[in-house]
This record gives structure tokens, C-alpha cells and sequence, in this order.
């Protein structure tokens, strides 16, 4: 039976509602154009331009790998990204081993501590290591040995201990995830311990493996902080384009090495994004969970393990506070309060609009990122794919990139967007941006696992879709929400590479202070800073703590199935 | 004498397509007021398409969809009208029973006491009030779908559309749950369209049935139409179970030949001389023993196998075309103790003229 059919449907009356969604989306995609697409595109445009605005095609690419002294960057930066992966892998699979696989006592404390590194920046790493071990640091002077901080070595060290617990965190839930079937499956065959961990166990967490390795990896490549510090004259693509921007005001040759940076940070969030799907495909829903185990030796071993890297990372943190609170670490170690005063950069002003910042991040943030998702799942439009792939894109890109995208198109001549430059709002927007993929992809997660029919139930019904997203899809998801939110909050406060470039006077922010600080020799006055970020960083992360299990007592009621309903009422 | 009030759906040349993918070529029906239709077919047949865009959940390419007269073609679902009940329940989770009974009222200003009034008179209905308290997750399948339904009834709709309600309920509380939706149907008159791909759900639940296939309505009928006059080779394949044989048609009107027997069959259009064509009879008309031996279209046929069944039993014979052609047929448990057949016995088998329904066209390949 042949009979044509077109291929444009029925045209719809347009009602209400549907002006609503559609306007709302609009509204969504305007915003991912104008803070990502469009900044994304000119720092592309910017990189085939000469300083005084003409076209030069490739020009810029080509001195920048034929001029040798700032060359060196790309091979600089891959040396320490996988040197600095390979130990940071390695060191975390031991310790997420220890504490997902074994009944270790203190596990809980060791899990802890390990997670200390993501409560500050990535430059208080640095700056701890060169107390300890710099020319005038603790170690050199009680040893006597100097092993030279400054360089490679001092960026591996510094960012093996920052990535810790990233690794840790996609290690232990690539272990959690075993299949205890498999494991009887190999002692009934007779299989030796060695055997069953290079038959089972390996295999088994090779995409947590491969996904810790390409975080690692990205998150090396893309930081500022730690090579700004520690780096002395090694020269790394990041603080490249510092230099270029900020020392030299070259501005196209720090477009140039963006767009460079942009590549191996890109190549490997897709990697990532593929060997992630496959980790979810490996767990089958019928697999048993492995109980602990572990015979004593190999748990004294552990222990000892554990308690070497948690006593480490405490140390570091120590040497942070201890240099904080004494007159001058090392000469003069009388207790004093005088660095918490801020004097050289008046006061307390930075860090209050870190918490500022910080705060309308987490709101904003978390009211964009869930609409925007809800918008893209729930909404039938053909611009949904592109949508999608835009929210993906900002993982990708480093935040000095978007920093200096940020510059090109909020700080040109004559642009009614000039008038965000020097805002606490470019700042919020620049963090919205710069952390905008997790969450996204948190509410996409979220949204995905309620049953598609609530909108349809709730049109047929003839309720509105926005009562519906209120009543039922907020409420249901108000975990993740939560879990979004502190995301937001916690990574604004620590973040110094997209921001770096766009503080002004008026919005200095605690982790740029820290980084101006440790540059005009203040290091005392920066770990007292680095000591309030964190401390603020550990109170949210208690304070959301405590929230979280409020929410899930009062709104999730519904999912203890058990549970006997309240009487009468 | 023509009907007064307009059809409570009715639909002209509804098409869908997805992509490349042609879903409904040209649907038509209607839905009188109060009657229970049902969609039925394989998966894939357009069914589910079909209520949706019914719903409005889903947009014809082209085709007109009325609702009592009413071209609602273009209108968003809250305009139109209906309540629906989805094969998932899609509850709401956080809601307690009450709340989701009431969630189509709260928008629509009656004030609290009406409003649970009406929630209380329909969790009545389902028998669920003294679950009024609870959370979804709290009960069991059958009567979250019950839920779902007193839900979906609540606003009064004029129009009831249930998307394969059954489905994911066991087997027995499915069969309690048929009785009891289609009594509720029964008892408010509500017009109601369901779609499933369980033919015995649609027997004996439907007033009429639509079957379909490939995008195409096959057959529009009651059960017993549906059942006994099969339309063509597919409902009688989809519909109940049937022998199916190639045949010839011969050249004498009402006969077709299979090897070298010659049998009369049902009057059927399209069948030409010469060509091939399919008989078909239901195993529980084909008469076996005594009760063949006076009758027309009679062979000697050999047991292969006995399976009981339970109230009846089926035998697998053979002996039709030359002898190879299987053939099923059904026994009463008492008429298979007078026979006392057994596996390679010989027997008596007579294919009455007027079940022997013949369509155009071999039989489709698989058996």
C-alpha cells in the first residue's frame, strides 16, 4: 500500500506552554553561545591574527614550534602530564585498593585524609612542597640535601599529590565494582593470587585504570598553578600562555599555544568519555558484590602503606599550617596570627568574594545547569544535539584558555559585553562555565532515570509542565541537586586558572590572592590564605554533609518502600 | 438510523513517519461513545504510534484526529481531554497515593474539600482507600496500575486511553485486573482505547478490535468476527491459533486442491483459478473419529503425538498433501478417552467445508 506521507508533521497550535519551553531554551542556547561558542571561536579567530590585527594564517603555529625557547613548552608539558599520571595512578591504585578491597582498620579516616588535596588549590600543593624542600625549606635544612625543587621534579611531586584523590575516587569505584562471581569462579579453578589479580582483578578495573589515567593526564596539562610556583624557568604550556598574555602582551601567541593546549586536554575527555561508557557496560546486573578481604600480611602491609601516603598528605598540610601561624618558617618559629591580617593586599576583601562568588556559582550554576538539562531532555527540538555537544565542550577546554577567550570578547573596544569586565559576575560566569560539563551531565544522569511518561501523565492530566518539574521532578532529584551545587561551590573556591586573568581591582579572589601573595614573596601570608580556603572548603563539605542527609530523610521517604505510613492524617 | 452524537474518536488517514521509517500508512476508525477499543498487533505494528498520536503525544504527518466531533489535530494533550495509563504506571514516587489521584484536580481550582471528595470516591473505585497514605513504592504492581488509573480518571475525562496496562503485571494478577478494568469501563461508560499485543487480553476485553500490522489496519471487528471470520492470513495467524496449508485453487469455484486431494472451503474473494492459495482451519474444528465420518472433506490421518493439555487435548497428525503436511487438532479430555487414540494410531478426519477458510497467497514461510 503505497501511500505518500511527508515528512513535516501536523503543525501544532502553539500554545503557552510550548512558547515557554521554547523560549526558556532559547534563552539556554543564547547562553552557551555567548560564554562559550562565541569565545571559543574568536580565541580559534585570534591565533591566525598578528598582534596588530591582520590575518597571517599559520604563521603564529609556525614560530611557535620553531622558536625553541618557548617551543619547549608542548614537549615540557607532556613530559610532566605523564610522568606526573603514571605515579599518581599508580600510588592511588595501591591506596583505593587498600580501602575497597580489604577490611583495613581506619579505612574511613584514610579515606579522609586522601580527599584533603581537593579542598585547595593547586598551587598550596606547591608552595607546601617548596617549604619542605625548597633552598630554604624544613627538610633541606635539617638533611642538608637539596633535591632541587624547582622544575619537573617539584611540578610531578606537587601535582602527584593534588590529582591523589581524583584517581583515588575513579579507583576505588572501578574496585568497588567487582564481581565476586568471578573470584569463586577462579578458586575453583585452583588459581594462584598473582594469577587471579593479572586474570580478574586487572582486567576487570582496566577502563577505571585508563579513566584515572586520561584525568590525571588532563588535569596535569591544564593547571596553572602548580608550574607557576614550582616551575622556576621549566616552561609549561599553561604558564606559556601566561607569559604571553600577562608578561609580554602578546596576546596571539597566547591564543596560539591555547589553541595547541586545547588539543591533547580535548583528545583525552573524549577518550575518557568513551572508556567510561564502557566501565558501565562491564558491570552486569546480576554480578554479586565481593566481600573485603586479604590475608594479614598483605593487611599489615597495606596499613602501612596507607598510613606512609595519609601521613604524607597530613604533613603537607602541616607544613601549610604550621608556616601560617609562626613568625617566619624556618628561622623564627614563635607563634604569631600577624599573616592572617592579609596587610599587603587589604584584608579579608579577597576571600570574602571568593565566598561570594563561590555562593551565587553554586545557585546560578545549579538552576542552569538543571533547567538547561531538563530543557535539552525533555524538550523535542532539532537543536538538542547541538545543545548536548556544546554542554559537553567546556570539560575540554583548560581554564587558561577560557580565561583568555574571556579576555578577547569581554575586554574588546566597544562591545556592550565590556560592561562584565572587572565583575564578580564575568568571575561567576567564567566558574559556571569553566565546571559546567559534571553537573550537566549529574542532571542529565538524574533526569534520565525517572520514567519519560511524568510530562505526558502530567499534560494529559492538563498540569502544566513547570508544576510537574516542581512537585515531582526537583523533589526527586534533589540529591543530585544538592551533589551539583556543592560541585559548583567547592571547585569556584579553589579555581585559580580561568579567573587568573580576569580578577581586577575590586574582585581579587582568595586563590589568585594566594598565587600574588607567593609571587611577592609574602609565601607566609599566601599559606594563611590557603589555610582559610580550605577551612572554608571542609566546613561546606560538613555543612552540605549534614544537608544531604536532612533532604534524604525528609523528601526521599518514598524510596525506604518498607516503611509504614504515617498514621491518621 | 444515523447516529445523533458524533463518534468519541474518530480518525481519517492518519500517517506517521520517523525518519525513513514509515510507522501508520493511512489509518482510519472511530471509537463510538462508551465503546472499548483495542489496538492489537505484533510489536511494531504502529499501535502504540497510533495512541499517542491520539494522545497527542506524538504528531501525524498527516490525517485528522476528532474527538466527539471535535478536530483536536493540532492541539497540545492538556487540551484534549483524556486520561491515560501507561504500561510503567509512571507514578509519581514522592507523592503519596492520594496526592497522585489528586494531582489532575489541584490545578483546577475546586477547592480542598471537593478535591478529596473526588480522590476518596475514586481510590473507592479501585478499592484502594485504605492505601491512601502510602507511597507508591509501598504497593504492589497490580494496584500501583490501579492507581495509575484512578488517576488518570480523576479529572473525568471523556476519553480513557490505556498504553499495554497489563504488561508488566504477573500473570495472574493480570487476569484479576482485566475483569476488574473492564467492569470499571463497563460500570462509567467511559469510551476507552487500549492498546496490547496479548490477543487473549483483547478478546475478552474489547467490544471491537482493531488489529494491525506494518503501519495497516487488518481487520476491524468484535472478538467473535475477529476470531471466526478472520480478514486476512495474518489475523488469522495473529488471532488464535490455525492450520495453514499451500494449496491450488481449482478451477470449480470453492475448491482448492492440496496434492491430490480435492477439498471445498469457505466462499473467499480474491482466489483465482490456478493460483496458489492458503486453507486454513482452527484446531478445534477439525472433527476427529465418529463425528468425521459422515462429514465432507474426509481423510484418514496418523497420529504423531499426544500432548495433554489440560481441558483439552491437541493431537499432531499427518496425512494431508501426499501424506507430509502436519496438521493440529483439538480433543475434548472426554472425547479423547471414547477415541482412545494413541501416538501412530490411524483415525478419521474430516475438515468441514464451512471452517475451511482459503486466503490468496502461499503461506507465509515460517511454520
Amino acid at each position: 500500500m503505497a501511500i505518500a506521507v511527508p515528512r513535516s508533521a501536523v503543525r501544532r497550535r502553539v500554545d503557552g506552554e510550548r512558547w515557554l519551553r521554547h523560549g526558556l531554551l532559547a534563552v539556554f542556547a543564547l547562553f552557551l553561545y555567548v560564554f562559550l561558542a562565541w569565545p571559543m571561536a574568536q580565541i580559534a579567530w585570534r591565533s591566525l591574527l598578528d598582534n596588530q590585527g591582520r590575518f597571517i594564517g599559520l604563521a603564529n603555529y609556525v614560530r611557535y614550534v620553531s622558536t625553541p625557547a618557548i617551543g619547549v613548552s608542548i614537549t615540557n608539558s607532556l613530559v610532566v602530564s605523564l610522568a606526573a599520571m603514571m605515579i599518581t595512578v599508580a600510588v592511588a591504585f595501591v591506596y583505593a585498593y587498600a580501602l575497597a578491597r580489604t577490611r583495613l582498620p581506619g579505612r574511613g579516616l584514610f579515606r579522609l585524609v586522601a580527599m584533603l588535596p581537593i579542598f585547595a588549590p593547586s598551587l598550596v600543593s606547591a608552595i607546601a612542597f617548596v617549604y619542605a624542600f625548597g633552598n630554604n625549606g624544613i627538610v633541606t635544612r635539617q638533611t642538608g640535601v637539596n633535591i632541587g625543587i624547582y622544575g619537573a621534579k617539584g611540578i610531578v611531586l606537587a601535582e602527584v599529590f593534588y590529582c591523589f584523590p581524583h584517581a583515588m575516587l575513579i579507583l576505588m569505584a572501578a574496585l568497588a565494582a567487582a564481581d565476586a562471581r568471578l573470584y569463586d569462579a577462579a578458586a575453583a579453578l585452583g588459581a594462584s593470587r598473582v594469577k587471579t589479580f593479572m586474570t580478574v582483578t586487572l582486567p576487570g578495573v582496566k577502563y577505571g585504570l585508563m579513566s584515572a589515567c586520561f584525568v590525571v593526564f588532563t588535569l596535569v596539562i591544564t593547571d596553572f598553578g602548580v608550574p607557576k610556583v614550582v616551575g622556576g624557568k621549566f616552561s609549561v604550556m599553561a604558564t606559556e600562555i601566561y607569559n604571553q598574555v600577562i608578561g609580554q602582551q602578546n596576546f596571539t601567541m597566547g591564543a596560539t599555544v591555547s589553541v595547541v593546549l586545547l588539543i591533547p586536554a580535548a583528545l583525552a575527555c573524549v577518550i575518557d568519555r568513551i572508556v567510561q561508557r564502557r566501565q558501565y557496560a562491564l558491570v552486569s546486573s546480576s554480578a554479586r558484590p565481593l566481600a573485603p578481604g586479604g590475608g594479614r600480611l598483605s593487611r599489615v602491609l597495606l596499613f602501612v602503606y596507607c598510613a606512609l601516603v595519609a601521613g604524607g598528605i597530613l604533613g603537607i598540610y602541616g607544613v601549610i599550617f604550621g608556616a601560617s601561624i609562626v613568625t617566619r618558617w624556618p628561622y623564627n618559629f614563635a607563634l604569631t596570627l600577624k599573616h592572617y591580617r592579609f596587610d599587603t593586599i587589604g584584608g579579608y576583601t579577597p576571600l570574602l568574594n571568593s565566598v561570594w562568588v563561590a555562593a551565587l556559582t553554586a545557585v546560578v550554576g545549579t538552576v542552569i545547569t538543571f533547567a538547561g538539562a531538563y530543557l535539552v531532555e525533555k524538550t523535542r527540538t532539532r537543536a538538542r544535539g547541538v545543545l548536548y555537544m556544546l554542554s559537553l565542550l567546556p570539560v575540554a577546554v583548560p581554564g587558561m584558555v577560557l580565561g583568555l577567550a574571556y579576555i578577547f570578547v569581554f575586554n574588546a573596544a566597544g562591545s556592550v559585553l565590556n560592561r562584565l569586565y572587572g565583575t564578580l559576575a564575568i568571575l561567576v560566569i567564567s566558574n559556571l562555565i569553566h565546571y559546567f560539563t559534571v553537573p550537566f551531565l549529574t542532571a542529565t544522569t538524574s533526569l534520565k532515570q525517572m520514567d519519560a511518561e511524568f510530562e505526558n501523565v502530567s499534560a494529559s492530566l492538563g498540569v502544566p509542565f513547570y508544576r510537574t518539574v516542581w512537585r515531582v521532578t526537583v523533589p526527586i532529584a534533589l540529591p543530585s541537586i544538592v551533589g551539583i551545587s556543592m560541585y559548583f561551590f567547592l571547585n569556584a573556591m579553589v579555581t585559580l586558572s580561568a579567573v587568573v586573568f580576569l580578577v581586577a581591582p575590586g574582585t581579587e579572589l582568595a586563590a589568585v590572592a594566594v598565587l600574588l601573595l607567593d609571587d611577592a614573596g609574602e609565601s607566609a601570608q599566601a599559606t594563611a590564605m590557603s589555610v582559610l580556603i580550605i577551612g572554608i572548603g571542609l566546613l561546606t563539605r560538613l555543612v552540605y554533609w549534614a544537608l544531604l542527609r536532612g533532604v534524604t530523610r525528609r523528601t526521599q521517604a518514598w524510596t525506604m518502600s518498607t516503611q509504614e505510613p504515617a498514621a491518621g492524617s | 438510523m444515523a447516529e445523533l452524537r458524533p463518534p468519541a474518536v474518530a480518525l481519517e488517514g492518519v500517517a506517521k513517519r520517523f525518519g525513513a521509517v514509515v510507522a501508520l500508512r493511512g489509518v482510519s476508525l472511530t471509537v463510538a461513545e462508551g465503546e472499548f477499543v483495542c489496538f492489537l498487533g505484533p510489536s511494531g505494528c504502529g499501535k502504540t504510534t497510533l495512541l499517542r498520536i491520539v494522545a497527542g503525544l506524538e504528531r501525524q504527518n498527516v490525517g485528522v484526529v476528532r474527538m466527539a466531533g471535535r478536530d483536536v489535530s493540532g492541539l497540545p494533550p492538556s487540551q484534549r481531554n483524556y486520561g491515560i495509563v501507561f504500561q510503567s504506571y509512571a507514578l509519581f514516587p514522592n507523592l503519596t497515593v492520594a496526592r497522585n489521584v489528586a494531582y489532575g484536580l489541584e490545578t483546577r481550582r475546586l477547592g480542598r474539600a471537593r478535591v478529596e471528595a473526588r480522590v476518596d470516591e475514586l481510590l473507592d473505585l479501585v478499592h484502594l482507600r485504605a492505601h491512601k497514605q502510602r507511597y507508591p513504592a509501598q504497593l504492589s504492581g497490580g494496584e500501583q496500575q490501579r492507581v495509575a488509573l484512578a488517576r488518570a480518571l480523576a479529572p473525568s475525562p471523556s476519553l480513557l486511553l490505556l498504553d499495554e496496562p497489563l504488561s508488566a503485571l504477573d500473570a495472574r494478577v493480570r487476569l484479576a485486573l482485566r475483569l476488574e478494568m473492564k467492569a470499571l469501563q463497563r460500570r462509567l461508560g467511559i469510551s476507552t482505547i487500549m492498546v496490547t499485543h496479548d490477543q487473549e487480553e483483547a478478546l475478552t476485553m474489547a467490544d471491537r478490535i482493531v488489529v494491525m500490522n506494518h503501519g495497516v489496519v487488518e481487520q476491524i471487528g468484535t472478538p467473535a468476527d475477529i476470531y471466526t471470520e478472520p480478514a486476512s492470513l495474518f489475523v488469522a495467524r495473529f488471532v488464535g491459533h490455525m492450520n495453514l496449508w499451500p494449496a491450488v485453487a481449482d478451477a470449480q469455484p470453492g475448491r482448492a486442491r492440496v496434492g491430490a486431494l480435492t477439498l471445498r472451503h469457505r466462499p473467499a474473494a480474491g482466489v483465482s483459478p490456478g493460483e496458489a492459495v492458503t486453507l486454513g482451519i482452527r484446531p478445534e474444528e477439525v472433527r476427529v473419529g465418529a463425528a468425521a465420518r459422515e462429514a465432507d472433506n474426509r481423510l484418514t490421518a496418523r497420529v504423531t503425538t499426544v500432548q495433554f493439555q489440560g481441558a483439552f487435548t491437541r493431537l499432531a497428525l499427518t496425512g494431508l498433501g501426499d501424506g507430509a503436511l502436519p496438521l493440529e487438532c483439538d480433543v475434548a479430555a472426554t472425547a479423547l478417552a471414547e477415541l482412545g487414540l494413541k501416538e501412530g494410531a490411524e483415525v478419521p478426519v474430516a475438515l468441514a467445508p464451512e471452517a475451511l477458510r482459503a486466503f490468496p497467497g502461499p503461506p507465509p514461510a515460517e511454520g
